[in-house]
């Protein structure tokens, strides 16, 4: 392996890549070839960075640079100011969206900084199409302590010790999952990764897969060895392919290394992995359901017990965990179950993975301690809201989670106080909303998204849902009755109750938990027939402030419908016949004088 | 993979590569590259470096490179700082000298003061 004196680290994740940053790589390395300095500089592509809108970015090693929006223009200049003369440019440097400070190196950027890496503590830094870069960072050295120095009792007493608990939405301790599988009779006995990441928002799987893809495949045989099983498989779904494509690769070469396969490490134990692509399901990524379609029936789920532990593939004993939480297992073996029950709170231990969306300035992917604070995550390492709007509520969980108003935001995000709140932990989508979301309209949202995924099989789920959603239409369109609110509280907490499996159970969460917290939201829309947010189109009309509207002229112009008319310099009006509601006027308004009753 | 110790000679061997995405590193050799450093023939004078810090496989340390120190006469110029010790500055570096900086000063510990700025 050659010695280079500087490593260029190109965020390869698909963020960046729909972002270009292929075009930029290959900028770069034609411009290092043209200074002659392919031998001094790498470029390396890694996974996903986590601050996916300031893609493309790059990071430059040993100073630690981090330089982000990269056009392939830019190549240029980095490589003959920074590469060739070890000069920083300066304007294509990150700077934070609140002081417009420049930072210049990645440690000094809050969004990095203020993380706990553990999950993703290759991802972004590593090159995932090579094992020697996951070998040189410690990799698979957790499977070769495992095989080589420990009992299968007592690496499920490690992983049970540190607390670990199931990071892909119902929390269930990862280690007793694997006592139960462990001691359950049958025989062969299977190891399932969970990676049908459905939820909107959220994709943390999809960056682990495609960044750090071996850390799985190493938990998944780390497990293998502990319940007794000799196979494992990775269900991904095929909106993947890139994830797809990288643990292919990697599947191969842990084969090549005979770091998968026969006889690993010369201790007589023999583990694979296969892949299985699903079609895209959202129920899929139930247990059940998931195991169903690996067999090659429909996807749908089944009641419960037996639980997968002890009936699962075929029938036969398997654990089944989401990826997130297999890439916690080699740091646990490596460092020791007390390290990682040091981190997080009483219940929680470790850290969890948030997809942050929506109405904040640093949207991407961060990895924090269990029990940090909401305000934390939006504020400090999100950068608040853009626009200088006011924080309305976050939700979690995605269609089986729910909101949390502003007055929680300084309360420790862990499994308890979530589910406390009327939310869950789920997967870890975080969706930042500002005073322009509208509570009614995206609890609608959420159970579209759920009516639609419904598989179908119980009627509670397929029937109670829709009823819900036709409740919420109407409530969005006016049509709003009194006894609305108390109806929809109803079906929830039937839906809750009798459902077949968590789709269902957890379907009415975000109707709920918004009726729960913005009461008055929904009360607005039925009594009033007004929408506080603007955005239930039926229920807004805009109005321009008479004493603000300076009569630039502006919104006339811009107004698809030519609904506003004035003359220059005085006070303009809104038609509302002819208004559509698109809100553009309100939204370029440079005097904040146009509003919604 | 035939045992644990084969993975640990193996990471050993693979880990030199990676430690310059650590952050800094004990040791840190400087080339000044300003366009007058590159002119007195800086650029043979850090792949020199490189090249011999790889064949004696020299651990935890750092070459990289900066602008003009405003002493282009003396050009090139090599700096090389160690945790607890002064900062010294070689001058007028060639290839031959940086491979012996290499031996003498980050295997030896000895600088070799005729070649520093410090002579006078």
């Amino acid at each position: 392996m050659e010695l280079y004196r500087s490593h260029v680290l190109v965020c390869a994740g698909a963020g960046c890549i729909s972002s270009n940053c292929h075009a930029v790589k290959k900028a770069l390395t034609d411009n290092i070839t043209r200074l002659g300095l392919e031998k001094e500089v790498k470029v390396v592509e890694t996974g996903c960075m986590g601050p996916c809108d300031q893609g493309p970015v790059i990071v430059v090693y040993p100073e630690g640079v981090f330089y982000r929006r990269l056009k392939p223009s830019d190549a240029v200049e980095i490589a003959e100011e920074h590469l060739l003369k070890g000069r920083v440019v300066r304007h294509l440097i990150y700077q934070r969206p609140d002081t417009g400070n420049a930072a210049l190196t990645f440690d000094q950027i809050d969004f990095f900084n203020k993380q706990t890496r553990i999950a993703l503590r290759n991802t972004g830094i590593i090159n995932p199409e090579s094992v020697e870069e996951y070998i040189a960072r410690d990799g698979y050295r957790a499977l070769g302590r495992v095989l080589s120095q420990m009992t299968p009792e007592e690496v499920i007493e490690w992983v049970k010790k540190s607390g670990l608990r199931g990071r892909g939405g119902a929390g269930f301790p990862t280690g007793l999952k694997w006592e139960f599988s462990a001691r359950a009779e049958g025989c062969p006995k299977y190891v399932v990764c969970n990676a049908d990441e459905g939820d909107p928002g959220a994709f943390m799987d999809r960056s682990i897969l495609e960044g750090d893809p071996h850390s799985v495949l190493e938990a998944m045989a780390i497990c293998g060895y502990a319940i007794g099983a000799g196979r494992g498989y990775v269900y991904v779904r095929a909106e993947y392919p890139l994830a797809v494509q990288r643990l292919e690769l990697a599947i191969k070469k842990a084969r090549e290394y005979g770091l998968l396969g026969e006889n690993i490490f010369g201790t007589g134990f023999s583990f694979d992995v296969e892949i299985r692509v699903g079609a895209g399901a959202f129920v899929c990524g139930e247990e059940t359901a998931l195991l169903a379609s690996i067999e090659g029936r429909r996807g749908e789920p089944r009641p419960k017990p037996p639980f997968p532990a002890q009936g699962g593939l075929w029938g036969k004993p398997t654990v089944i965990n989401n990826v997130e939480t297999w890439a916690n297992i080699p740091p646990i073996i490596l460092k020791g179950p007390e390290w990682f029950a040091g981190i997080g709170t009483e219940k929680s231990k470790g850290t969890k993975v948030f997809a942050l969306a929506g109405k904040v300035n640093n949207t991407g992917l961060v990895e924090v301690p269990m029990g940090t604070t909401l305000r934390e995550i939006i504020f400090d390492i999100g950068g608040g809201i853009p626009g200088g709007k006011e924080f309305k509520a976050a939700q979690t969980g995605g269609p089986s989670g729910g909101c949390i108003p502003a007055r929680y935001l300084d309360v420790p995000v862990d499994y308890e106080s979530l589910t406390r709140l009327g939310a869950i932990m789920g997967s870890g989508g975080l969706i930042i909303m500002d005073e322009t979301t509208c509570m009614v309209d995206l609890a609608r949202f959420f159970v579209e998204f759920v009516q639609d995924e419904s598989c179908g099989k119980c009627a509670p789920c397929r029937i109670g849902t829709r009823r819900m959603l036709e409740i919420l239409d109407r409530i969005t369109r006016g049509q709003g009755r009194d006894g609305d609110i108390e109806l929809l509280e109803e079906l929830g907490r039937g839906i809750k109750a009798g459902a077949l499996c968590g789709l269902g159970q957890t379907a009415p969460n975000p109707v709920l938990s918004t009726i729960r917290h913005f009461r008055e939201e929904y009360e607005a829309h039925i009594y009033e027939h007004r929408c506080p947010a603007g955005v239930c189109k039926a229920l807004t009309t805009y109005v321009i402030d008479q004493d603000k509207c300076t009569g630039c002229g502006r919104c006339a112009l811009i107004c698809p419908a030519k609904a506003v008319t004035g003359e220059k310099k005085k006070p303009h009006r809104i038609d509302p016949e002819k208004c559509l509601k698109c809100g553009t006027c309100r939204e370029k308004c440079k005097f904040r004088a146009i509003y919604t009753l | 993979m035939k045992s644990l110790e084969e993975l640990d000679r193996l990471r050993e061997k693979l880990q030199e590569d990676m430690r310059i995405r650590e952050g800094r590193q004990e040791t840190r050799v400087t080339v000044t590259m300003g366009t007058c450093g590159i002119a007195a023939g800086a650029r043979e004078v850090i792949t020199a470096l490189l090249e011999e810090i790889k064949k004696r496989n020299i651990k935890g340390v750092t070459v990289t490179q900066t602008g003009c120190a405003g002493l282009c006469h003396y050009e090139p110029l090599v700096e090389v700082e160690t945790p607890g010790a002064e900062r010294v500055t070689y001058v007028h570096v060639d290839a031959g000298k940086a491979r012996e900086i290499v031996l003498g000063h980050l295997v030896n510990g000895q600088i070799i003061k005729e070649w520093t700025i410090l002579k006078k």
